[in-house]
């Protein structure tokens, strides 16, 4: 397959069609607007004939993500920072009601209105809950425009095997920069009811097969509850035991160990390429799942022989920190780095952060 | 020449939780025995809200989505969207779609959806225990207009109907009531109406049918019944406000 | 002849079908209750009874049916 120069919002766009998105229903907000602006004219294309509607909000977004994902079809919406904090009970409840879809996050600067360049600050909301319950989801944390593609040729997969939201959180960068991308072959898809008896699929009272469809999220009965409860944390200590996935860079004989996601992390990799010429050994270990978080992979990096220290680096005020010193629990000691907001942390100002945690 | 009055397959034999009384028993039955009757069961999908009728997925036989708060006409719009053929209703309380949900309605009317809502008034919170809806009539004690709602304060009640019909995309829009036996055979007569016209491809129905809540307002059911017929109507008028099809 | 049955557990005594009947032949039984603690409807005289479905279109728990031959 040739590589295409693209725009990561068109890529992400086109790269959903061709794994069967049909269904795309968003609301303008920078920096992700190109995703729905390239999905009101690709969707309507012979080829594609599918559906794209802007709504009147984000709310209205989800939720109609959540009608159109309870008849089983592929249905996404995307958003950027302050529109995905007004999903969040849209999102809480398709995953208590176990619809699968895809949601996109194009972070920005926050809080609040915050900017519009590129941030990581929902990082926190995106995988430690920022709708209400005890739910989770399936968040990647691509660091370009491939891997974005990539993430999406698997979201939609693992959204319908554990019937639950995936979500992507991308940046301002991979949706506004242009890079060469690998787009995979278009692929239909067609609802198979026997795959998905949930869906609302049609279902005849005067002659019944299977069960009627009863898309809900309502338990009111706690014992309901408790059996929503289990199925759902029963598939999560399966997905947190199966499915994490990360990226280990120039780990040999590293001194220091760098955890960083995103497009962050590829800053970082110049950094350690850089130091690499000079013979210092600066390894990193990159989280694509920040949810399911690869503890362990963390742990076995920051402890491994000859690793002295810890960096993690983001945008922000030190949101995957924590999950980096969980991972670590104490066995090795774990700075820290960032500017909050849409303040980029530049080669030079991580660089010099390695060198000085080498003197100490 | 028999006549049979019983209940449709359209709705399950679970005895339904509603107050003594309360009108949601008669909408849903009304529902129910109209999509009966246009042979669309197989087609159905009904979007229930938050508020009394959130149970409605225990009562409708058919295919059932349950909708966030205010959110089921979005959540109609991606069924509809997704399925061209079937028939979706969204079935509303007062709170749901006039309170939080009223751009969801707002817009769903502006954009035509070929959906069908049931907009149930009742001038009142039921599920929470009787507090001011946006159609609380001036003057009328609830849980949070203990000394009645005073139009100074917070307004006068909004008329969905008459509000819906200014948008071009609405194409039926009509309003009934449930306080007597005639109005009641209206009121299905409307409802069929509705869904012949969707099953017909047309655009946005909405039939508000005011309804009584005898628990919350303080009152036996015969005597709401009564208040409806000499309260609601009058601020609430009843008919057909918009119709494109007998244009 | 007119059938009319009464699911008697359905009831909830909201006596809608008692103000709607137009021959006035339904009332609370004064003396029954059902399993809710409510006093059910009963028809005070079936034959009297025309079919003509108001306390089945007023009743918000198809308590009622009827049949009519």
């Amino acid at each position: 397959m040739a590589k295409k120069l693209m725009k990561g919002s068109e890529a992400i766009a086109e790269a959903a069609i061709r794994n069967g998105c049909r269904f795309f229903f968003g609301y303008p907000i920078t920096p992700q607007t190109e995703i729905p602006e390239y999905f009101s004219e690709r969707m309507f294309e012979e080829e594609v004939h599918g559906c794209f509607l802007q709504a009147e909000s984000e709310i209205a977004a989800i939720n109609m993500v959540y009608g159109a994902a309870s008849t089983g079809v592929r249905a996404m919406t995307s958003s950027s920072s302050p529109g995905i904090s007004l999903k969040q009970e849209g999102i809480s409840s398709l995953c208590a009601a176990e619809l699968p879809c895809l949601i996109f996050n194009i972070m920005r600067g926050g809080p609040g209105i915050g900017s519009i360049q590129a941030g990581q600050g929902d990082y926190f909301q995106a995988v430690k809950g920022g709708g209400h319950g005890d739910y989770n989801m399936i968040t990647f944390a691509p660091s370009s425009v491939q891997e974005t593609i990539n993430c999406i040729g698997q979201a939609f997969p693992l959204a319908e095997k554990y019937r639950m939201p995936v979500m992507i959180c991308a940046d301002g960068i991979i949706a506004q920069m242009m890079e060469p991308v690998e787009l995979p072959e278009m692929q239909p898809y067609e609802v198979d009811p026997a795959e998905k008896p949930w869906a609302a699929t049609g279902w005849d009272p005067k002659n019944p097969v299977g069960e009627r469809a009863n898309v809900t999220s309502l338990y009111v009965e706690t014992e309901q509850l408790d059996v929503l409860s289990a199925r759902l944390q029963g598939r999560y200590a399966i997905i947190r035991e199966t499915e994490p996935q990360w990226e280990a860079y120039n780990m040999e004989n590293a001194e220091i160990v760098v955890t960083a996601f995103g497009t962050i992390a590829r800053i970082a990799k110049s950094v350690i390429d850089e130091l690499k010429d000079e013979g210092i050994n600066v390894g990193m270990l990159r989280p694509i799942t920040i949810w399911p978080f690869p503890y362990d992979a963390v742990r076995e990096a920051a402890t491994q022989p000859g690793v002295k220290a810890v960096l993690d680096v983001e945008m922000n005020a030190g949101q995957m920190l924590e999950d980096v010193k969980l991972a670590i629990n104490g066995a090795q000691n774990v700075d820290f780095f960032g500017h909050c907001g849409s303040h980029l942390p530049t080669v030079d100002e991580i660089r010099e952060k390695i060198l000085s945690m080498r003197e100490e | 020449m028999a006549i049979e009055y019983k209940q449709t397959q359209l709705l399950t034999d679970v005895p339904r939780h509603y107050c003594p009384g309360c009108g949601h028993g008669i909408i849903h039955r009304l529902v129910a025995e109209a999509i009966d009757e246009l042979d669309a069961g197989a087609k159905a999908v009904g979007v229930s809200p938050v508020g009394c009728s959130v149970f409605a997925n225990n009562y409708f036989n058919f295919d059932m989505v349950n909708a966030l708060h205010g959110r089921a006409p979005a959540v109609g719009t991606g069924i509809k969207r997704a399925r061209p053929d079937a028939l979706v209703f969204t079935y509303q309380g007062d709170g749901d779609l006039a309170s939080i949900g009223a751009a969801e309605v707002v817009h769903a009317a502006m954009r035509g959806e070929k959906i069908t809502t049931i907009f149930v008034n009742n001038a009142i919170y039921g599920m929470t225990g009787g507090q001011m809806a946006p159609t609380t009539l001036v003057g009328q004690k609830t849980a949070t207009s203990p000394n009645g709602r005073d139009a100074d304060w917070c307004g006068s009640p909004i008329r969905i109907c008459e509000m819906l019909s200014t948008l071009e995309g609405a194409y039926y829009i009509a309003r009934v009531a449930l306080d007597t036996p005639a109005h009641i055979n209206q009121a299905k007569k409307t409802i069929k109406q509705a869904f012949k016209y969707q099953l017909e491809g047309k655009g946005y129905c909405l039939i508000e049918v005011l309804s009584t809540c005898p628990t919350n307002w303080g009152m036996s059911p015969v005597e709401a019944m009564d208040w409806l017929s000499e309260n609601m109507i009058a601020y609430y008028p009843l008919g057909v406000f918009k119709d494109k099809g007998a244009m | 002849m007119v059938k009319f049955s009464i699911k008697e557990e359905l009831c909830k005594g909201c006596e809608l079908c008692v103000r709607a009947c137009p021959k006035k032949l339904l009332q609370l039984s004064p003396d029954k209750l059902n399993e809710k603690g409510y006093h059910p409807v009963m028809i005070t005289d079936e034959e009297a009874c025309v079919a003509c479905g108001s306390c089945f279109r007023t009743c918000p728990d198809t308590v009622l049916s009827i049949v009519k031959e």
